[in-house]
């Protein structure tokens, strides 16, 4: 438990350097926010004005300790060019990219689990050996491509989804988690891919341990060897993996955002970037890394909850 | 009658020339009988015993003969009818208690696993069963051992526990593989007590394997000594003992480590 404990301070800490390093970065970059919002009709007294008026004079450090001070109580301050909090701004759109990163994740989970554990009890057979082509050629298509091909097949072709068609989660829940299949399936497929070998590998390497035969001496049918047994031990290798595809995912979601026409964090965050709107793109990148850290930090408690002998360890 | 075995082949076709493994293998074993297999490693003994528990499911592995236990054809039977009889008829201990326990299931789990497969009962009922077996074979505080992990267990515990699990629903016929080899000496004695006391209170016929011909002396009326995939000498352990048949079986009593007292 103590080990739980220190990860998650170790996490906090973290998020206050990511927090640090993201102010620090956009104040150094050249760049000024007041000559973005004015464009031509900039005048150098309309410039001051506008500084003063953004809080842009203070010196650095005070500014800093305001914005985190603001942070902590979920006020990232205002939008330079939408001239509306931010926290307001984002609220909308950050469960859309959750959600979409979860929704991948799990259909990675579930792609890979089944996959690997139909493969590896078929080692070495015709049906084996197509699973693993098919899976090679999977792990090299990049979401983002993956994305424009499943539109063309499965939205323009097969029509079996209308491609731009998105429907907010408060307006239709069902409609709008059938349409995020689409581009879960895009960022799941690759990921997935990856963890199959990984599972595959792990499985063909357990099913041959000892404590296999031992399941089996007791009458347990190859389905349940492989589920009740097989599947957790080649899993704690993967676990590492997994954590890591998480927090590409959230990456991954914010790329294909632009291809199925989906607003969330991905397309506020790139006009925030081009109109130098500081304050939206350092709040984004702080929700990015917590999700990051947090999902991290429950790869770690998985990895105590499948494998006891790490819970023993740091005690 | 409860196992026959009769010209037992068994061949395996993972290289280019099939090798056999073990030649013309007859066993018949009687209820409640300790019977020991003895042979160095490469003798065919474990093949036979995996062969005999329905475990030999290699698909290069090929196997002819029979193999009849209580009435079921083990060699011939459908899946379903084997892994009815396997946990349940039929259990099996292994050499290696170390890696024979699933790491990442809790021992009481695994005690449990072949009642929950084979019996109809409650979570509650598995427990207090699973609790009882801990306890007799010997675990110390067996509430303990049940919460515990293969890991936090020593090796002697853990061939405890396999033997545990093997006999929680009364099986007629116990394969044992050479469950001693891994265990130092002392703890190798006080198992083969305990496999006699089980072979006693529960009239489970037990098929002991080992290389250790002491060991066989200690447990079993009557022995096989297998040499190269053949059955080369068998018969009562006294008899072979006192009159060994085959020049192999002299041998392999000549190799047992003599205590010598005398004081030369």
């Amino acid at each position: 438990m103590t080990g739980v404990i220190k990860k998650t301070i170790s996490s906090l800490l973290t998020v206050l350097v990511v927090s640090c390093l993201v102010f620090l970065a956009f104040s150094i970059i050249p760049g000024d926010p007041a000559v973005a919002k004015l464009g031509t009709q900039a005048t150098p007294e309309k410039l001051d004005a506008l500084r003063e008026s953004m809080g842009l004079n203070k010196p650095l450090f005070v500014r800093f300790i305001s914005w985190i001070g603001g942070v902590i109580k979920g006020d990232f301050g205002t939008s330079y060019s939408y001239s509306m909090p931010v926290a307001s701004l984002i609220k909308g759109k950050l469960p859309v990219t959750i959600i979409l990163t979860l929704y991948s994740f799990v259909l990675m989970i579930l792609l890979s689990v089944f996959a690997a554990i139909y493969a590896a009890r078929r080692e070495g057979r015709v049906l084996d050996k197509i699973i693993q082509i098919i899976t090679q050629v999977i792990m090299s298509v990049p979401p983002f491509f993956g994305g424009i091909l499943i539109t063309l097949i499965f939205g323009l072709g097969l029509h079996l989804f209308a491609p731009g068609g998105y429907i907010s989660y408060d307006v239709n829940m069902p409609k709008f988690l059938g349409y995020m299949f689409w581009p879960a399936l895009a960022i799941a497929l690759p990921k997935g891919a990856m963890a199959f070998s990984l599972l595959y590998t792990g499985l063909v390497t357990e099913k041959k341990k000892d404590y296999a035969r031992t399941a089996y001496s007791r009458g347990n049918s190859t389905g349940d060897v492989f589920y009740k047994h097989l599947l957790k031990n080649a899993c704690i290798p993967v676990v590492t993996f997994f954590g890591m595809a998480l927090a590409d995912m959230i990456a991954g979601s914010i790329v294909i955002e632009q291809v199925f026409g989906i607003p969330g964090l991905g397309r506020i965050l790139l006009t925030s970037i081009q109109n130098r709107d500081y304050p939206v793109v350092e709040a984004i990148i702080v929700c990015i890394a917590v999700l990051v850290i947090v999902s991290n930090l429950l790869v770690d408690i998985l990895y105590r909850v499948i494998d006891p002998r790490t819970a023993d360890s740091d005690k | 009658m409860l196992l026959h075995v009769e010209d037992l082949n068994i061949e395996f076709h993972d290289h280019i020339v099939p090798e056999t493994v073990v030649y013309d293998f007859d066993l018949d074993m009687d209820e409640g009988e300790i019977v020991g297999l003895v042979g160095e490693s490469g003798s065919g003994k474990s093949m036979s015993a995996l062969a005999i528990a329905g475990l030999l499911s290699r698909h290069d592995a090929k196997k002819r003969g029979h193999i009849i236990f209580d009435g079921t054809d083990i060699l011939n039977c459908p899946r379903e009818e084997l892994r009815n009889l396997q946990g349940d008829d039929i259990s099996m201990i292994f050499q290696e208690p170390m890696t024979s326990l699933d790491p990442l299931k809790k021992i009481g789990w695994q005690v449990e696993e072949a009642m929950r497969i084979h019996k109809k009962c409650t979570a509650a009922e598995r427990k207090e069963r699973a609790i009882k077996m801990l306890g007799d074979v010997e675990l110390e505080d067996p509430e303990r051992v049940y919460n515990s992990y293969p890991h936090q267990l020593s090796g002697g515990m853990r061939q405890r526990v396999m033997i545990a699990a093997a006999m929680i629903n009364t099986p007629k016929l116990l394969i044992a593989d050479e469950p001693t080899t891994a265990l130092d000496v002392t703890v190798q004695a006080q198992i083969v007590k305990l496999l006699k006391r089980i072979n006693k209170e529960n009239r489970t016929a037990i098929l002991f394997i080992s290389h250790d011909l002491s060991l066989i002396r200690q447990l079993c009326k009557r022995v096989l000594v297998m040499k190269g995939g053949y059955v080369v000498d068998g018969g009562d352990v006294e008899e072979i003992f006192t009159h060994p048949k085959q020049e192999y079986t002299k041998r392999l009593i000549d190799s047992i480590p003599h205590v010598d007292l005398s004081g030369e």
